[in-house]
């Protein structure tokens, strides 16, 4: 059955490993046996490989706000002193690069939604390329990732429209910071610890596209939320602890969804999509119907 | 929600809703018309899909779907082409369907053999869609499973036909709706299945008085 809470996320991981955990109750929530549940997690991981590679910095999204961002980002991070080091500004890219694909029409996978595509890509590229990790590691970690997921969605809200952004980009930086953390040899205590503070450092977030479209904050957001599942796996394996357990975060951010404002949920038509810019191209997106 | 609604699906952007949903819907029109690629398509969009669909490439996504593409298909892009060379007219404009859900297309889509079909569906959220009306009959149903849509004249006795043909071949009811608008006029009946429903079937109820049309949908392979 379906992970539900963290609380029992962390108490399994006490007595064994988190991916056999989450792979034995996907077994039994779809009526399927490990074989075809690793096979089918094997072909989402080649597809956000697939993914990475399509990138094309020509493209521009309809809107014309997006695109060869990622691509900027390289050419800097090749010729200039970053100021967040060379790794962050990998991730950076690569958050960046997989949203624009997405806002451009290409192929992604949505981990959460697609409107976050980029942040668990960003997490774990990078990091698989720096500690040469196999693809069978990597995949073990996207089942960590997604009982992550499904006990955010379960608890609270992985829709903008429902939660606001929290629960699209908050949601995937939890998800990501426990990958991480798992894969750095994290236990599930750390795990599940790195998954709130990524919560806690988007609680609140509002989900505000211009136009409604998944472009403007979107594609920036992936990199601030891929960024945080870093902080919040490091310090969940410094030993550091969310000092509000974890689920009493995930029960915070759905009271947080539902008291947000409608206008912050997905409808273009509060936050930056409400600025006379954002205006102006919600106008001349309906004006060229 | 099971491990892969959080990961996944794997499409082309840049909404599940707006573009993956609004492939589906395309697909399960061409489907449901049953002869390969419309000649001719007209779409009418409603609610968030006429105010956001075009930055969401919801027009470009919905000729794909009537074109056989998948929602992972990078030529949905430039599917107003494709339609060109395959010969596929189509129109796009605005309706305002009250009471369905903010997301609804309504295709009428005209086939190569003469065949004619209007369907309104929703996208529902994280790329799942629901069939709401076919040819101005109320009728629900996701194309999840294996789908038998009966068109009968309203009177006693066809969904014992039905039930009979479908018993006959070994074939498990998963669950079944009745539609009508009014006694004794049009009836549709939607039966999802747990296995494909063979051409015999389907002949042996299209030779039965009373009944005018049957259509099979198999499942998303």
């Amino acid at each position: 059955m379906a992970i539900e809470s963290l609380s029992a996320l962390m108490k399994a991981g006490e007595t064994r490993d988190l991916f056999d955990v989450v792979i034995d109750s996907d077994c039994i929530d779809r009526g399927t046996n490990r074989e075809e549940s690793f096979t089918r997690m094997g072909a989402l991981y080649a597809a956000i490989r697939r993914a990475k590679e399509g990138y094309d910095p020509a493209l521009r999204s309809r809107s014309g706000m997006v695109g060869g961002e990622g691509a900027k980002m390289r050419e800097y991070l090749k010729n200039s002193k970053t100021i967040s080091g060379d790794y962050a500004a990998k991730v950076i890219a690569q958050a960046l690069e997989m949203g624009e694909s997405n806002a451009c029409m290409k192929c992604i996978v949505a981990a959460p939604t697609a409107g976050s595509c980029g942040v668990l890509p960003a997490a774990l590229l990078p990091y698989q390329e720096r500690e040469n990790l196999s693809d069978e590691q990597m995949i073990r970690a996207l089942y960590i990732a997604g009982a992550i997921g499904q006990v955010v969605a379960k608890k609270a809200s992985i829709a903008g429209a429902a939660g606001g952004c929290q629960a699209e980009i908050g949601t995937a930086s939890a998800m990501a910071a426990g990958a991480l953390c798992y894969l750095a040899g994290g236990s599930a205590d750390a795990v599940c610890h790195a998954s709130a503070i990524a919560i806690k450092s988007l609680l609140g977030l509002v989900c505000d596209p211009i136009a409604g479209l998944v472009e403007v904050p979107c594609v920036k957001r992936n990199a601030a939320g891929a960024l945080i599942a870093m902080s919040s796996a490091d310090m969940a394996l410094a030993g550091i602890r969310s000092a509000v357990p974890p689920d009493e975060v995930i029960d915070a951010m759905r009271e947080v969804g539902d008291k947000m404002d409608v206008s912050l949920r997905e409808t273009g038509m509060g936050g930056v999509a409400a600025t006379p810019f954002g205006q102006m191209i919600s106008e001349k997106m309906s004006g060229g119907q | 929600m099971n491990l892969f609604d959080i990961l996944g699906p794997v499409m082309v952007g840049p909404s599940s809703s707006h573009t993956a949903g609004a492939v589906r819907i395309g697909r399960i029109g061409r489907r449901l018309l049953g002869e390969g690629t419309p000649v001719s398509a007209k779409i009418e969009l409603s609610g968030s899909f006429a105010a956001t669909g075009q930055g969401h490439g919801t027009d470009r996504a919905l000729i794909a779907g009537l074109l056989g593409m998948q929602p992972d298909d990078e030529r949905i892009a430039v599917s107003f082409d494709a339609a060109k060379e395959k010969g596929m007219t189509f129109a796009f404009s605005r309706v305002n369907l009250s009471g369905e859900h903010p997301n609804t297309a309504r295709l009428t889509l005209e086939g190569k053999c003469g065949g004619h079909l209007c369907v309104t569906a929703s996208s529902l959220g994280g790329g799942r869609i629901e069939v709401v009306e076919m040819n101005g009959l109320r009728a629900k149903f996701s194309g999840d499973l294996p789908t038998l849509i009966v068109q009968n004249e309203d009177k006693p006795g066809h969904v014992g036909e039905v039930a009979t043909m479908l018993y006959k071949r070994g074939i498990n009811l998963a669950t079944m709706r009745l539609y009508r608008d009014f006694p004794g006029g049009s009836a549709v009946m939607i039966i999802e299945t747990d296995k494909a429903v063979p051409k015999d079937g389907l002949d042996e109820l299209r030779a039965r008085e009373g009944i005018l049309a049957v259509k099979f949908i198999n499942t998303e392979g």
